[in-house]
Parts: C-alpha cells; structure tokens; sequence
C-alpha cells in the first residue's frame, strides 16, 4: 500500500513534464498583465484568485481593452465553466472526503491535474487515498504557475516571441489525450469536439471552450444509446 | 473597480471548481451520465487543441502547410507510440522549430 506522501509525489512528477508549457505560459501571462498596464500586485492577484491561465491574459486584455466589468467577468466564468466537468468526474473519487477538505482540494482542480489523476486513479482504482494524487498534481501546478506569473510579471516576457512557445499549449494537451487514441469511441468525440471548436470559435465570450465539449458529450450520449 | 472584477471572477471560478465536488452528491447523477462522463478528457482538450493549431494569432485558419501543423502531427505519432508526455511535447516543438528556424529561413 502506497503512502499519502508517496502517492503525493506520484501526482507531482506526473504533471511535472507539462511544465514545458506550463512555465512558459505563466510568465507570458504575467507579463502581458503588467504591458497591459495593470499594477504587478493586480497581475499577480490573477494568477492567485482566479487561478486559471487563459481565463486571466482574456480578464486583463478586456478591461485594458475598455470593456466593462461585466464582460470580463462573464468571459471569465465561461472559459473556467469547463471545471464543472472536471469536477464531475473527479467527485467520485472525493465522494468519502469531509466537507471542509472537498472545499480546500477544489481549488486545485487545473486542466493537466485533472487529466493525469483521472488517467492514473483509472489504473490504480485499489489506491485508498487517491485525493493524494490530485493534491499532488494541483499543487504542484499551482506553485509553478505562481511561481512563473511573478516571474513574468518581475522579468517580463524574457523568452523570445520567436520561439513560438505558445504552440507548446496545444501539445501539452495533445500528450495528455493522445493515448486515447486507440479507442475508437474516444477518437469519434475528439473529433467533434475539435471540429466544433473550429466551426464555434468566433462564438461570444470565448465559448466554444464549453460548447465545444458539450457537443461533444451529446455526441458520446447518442452513441452510447446507439450502441445498445 | 478591477479588484471588485477581479475577485467576483474568483468566486465564480472557484466555484465552478468546486460545485461538482462538494456540493452535488454522486447519486443524483444517473448511470447513463456517469458513462458519459468518461468521455470528459476526449470532449474538453481537443476544444482547446484543434485551435491551438489550426488557427493563428488573429483567429484565421493556417495554411495547410503550416509549421504548426506538421509539429502536431509529428508530436501525435510521436505520442502514440512513445506513450511518453515529454516526448510528445518535446518532439512537436523540436520539429516546429525544425520547420522555422531552419527549412523557413
């Protein structure tokens, strides 16, 4: 049987390779908020109360860019909705936790976090502490995305442009969906959930991010109804 | 006024992280949801993914022969045989740079 801090450090090194682009995006956003003329202690607010990387260059773009409030915080709470998914998969492993460690752990739910600890608490279901592993993840990316902003934002963005790291982004998720490519059911979704997000993009709000997914999800429940 | 913004984004961010968690117990959602659930990861990424790669910094599809595209296929083979997250990552970036550094120039 695994140790608590054991299986921790599992949720750590597993997310530790999406620091490729993790670190790299950090830094960019921190240093766009302050050449967007935001106060440093305002840019790094972002990354510590909203805590979600795309979500924060798009609040600070907008209001720089003279929108309202409101706008900006509707952009925001549509391209973070995509956490309820997350959270919807992730409960079941939570489901025994108390109350108060339900609320401390959801802060950690992040996009990689989430898909490594699905993938590995899939492989391992005997494992008795599971929240260990998506702790693990979740606060490792979290101290790294901290950790990356205050750097842009102190630094500002020292990694040349050229590089292109944004595309660093699309790969990073690709490693993380790319073994499910074996199974044809999971192939026909990925589909439509890319296709669609190219046909929604233009769509309000940025959001095709959960429109995107819930199309695809209609598409999975068809199947399966389909399939029987 | 940008603090107010910023923490009312908070509030509504961390909520939809931790709605499904803590406050929707697991039997309200059927088994037929449930199944459905499995397909979250194929549904999310490549929502994030397709565009990251077909479309450019003003949201225009690319060429096809865009430099992005063939790294995403490279790091894709690459990805399905090695397995290996880094490999994956490593390999799209190394032959995107490949592509414009060198072939480009």
């Amino acid at each position: 049987m695994l140790s608590k801090s054991k299986i921790f450090v599992k949720g750590t090194i597993a997310v530790l390779p999406h620091m490729l682009s993790v670190i790299p995006f950090g830094i960019i956003t921190g240093a766009i908020g302050v050449e967007l003329g935001f106060d440093p202690l305002l840019v790094y607010a972002t990354s510590l109360i909203i805590f979600g990387g795309a979500s924060q260059i798009i609040f600070m773009q907008l209001l720089s860019g003279g929108a309202s409030s409101l706008i900006a915080i509707t952009s925001v709470g549509v391209i973070n909705s995509r956490h309820l998914l997350y959270g919807a998969v992730l409960s079941e492993y939570l489901e025994k936790l108390s109350f108060l460690k339900k609320l401390i752990i959801s802060y950690f739910i992040v996009d990689q976090g989430f898909a490594e600890s699905n993938k590995y608490i899939k492989q391992n279901s005997n494992i008795s502490n599971p929240h260990y592993y998506i702790l693990g993840t979740g606060v490792t990316l979290w101290l790294c995305w901290q950790l990356s902003t205050i750097s842009g934002i102190i630094l500002g963005s020292f990694i040349p442009e050229e590089l292109g790291l944004k595309f660093a982004i699309p790969l990073t998720f690709l490693a993380i969906v790319v073994n499910d490519l074996r199974k044809l059911d999971h192939v026909f979704v990925m589909l439509v959930s890319g296709f669609a997000s190219l046909i929604l993009f233009d769509a309000p709000f940025k959001s095709y991010i959960i429109l995107s997914p819930i199309v695809a999800l209609s598409a999975a429940f068809l199947m399966l109804r389909l399939k029987k | 006024m940008t603090w107010i913004s910023i923490i009312i984004s908070g509030i509504i961010t961390y909520f939809s992280r931790m709605a499904m968690v803590a406050l929707i117990d697991r039997d309200m959602l059927g088994a037929k949801v449930k199944e459905v659930l499995n397909y979250v990861p194929a549904a999310v990424f490549p929502a994030i993914i397709f565009p990251g790669v077909f479309f450019n910094d003003f949201g225009y599809l690319v060429e096809p022969s865009d430099p992005k595209i063939y790294g995403a296929i490279i790091a894709l083979v690459v990805g399905f045989y090695s397995r290996n997250v880094i490999a994956t990552i490593v390999s799209g970036l190394l032959s995107y740079w490949f592509i414009i550094f060198f072939l480009l120039k």
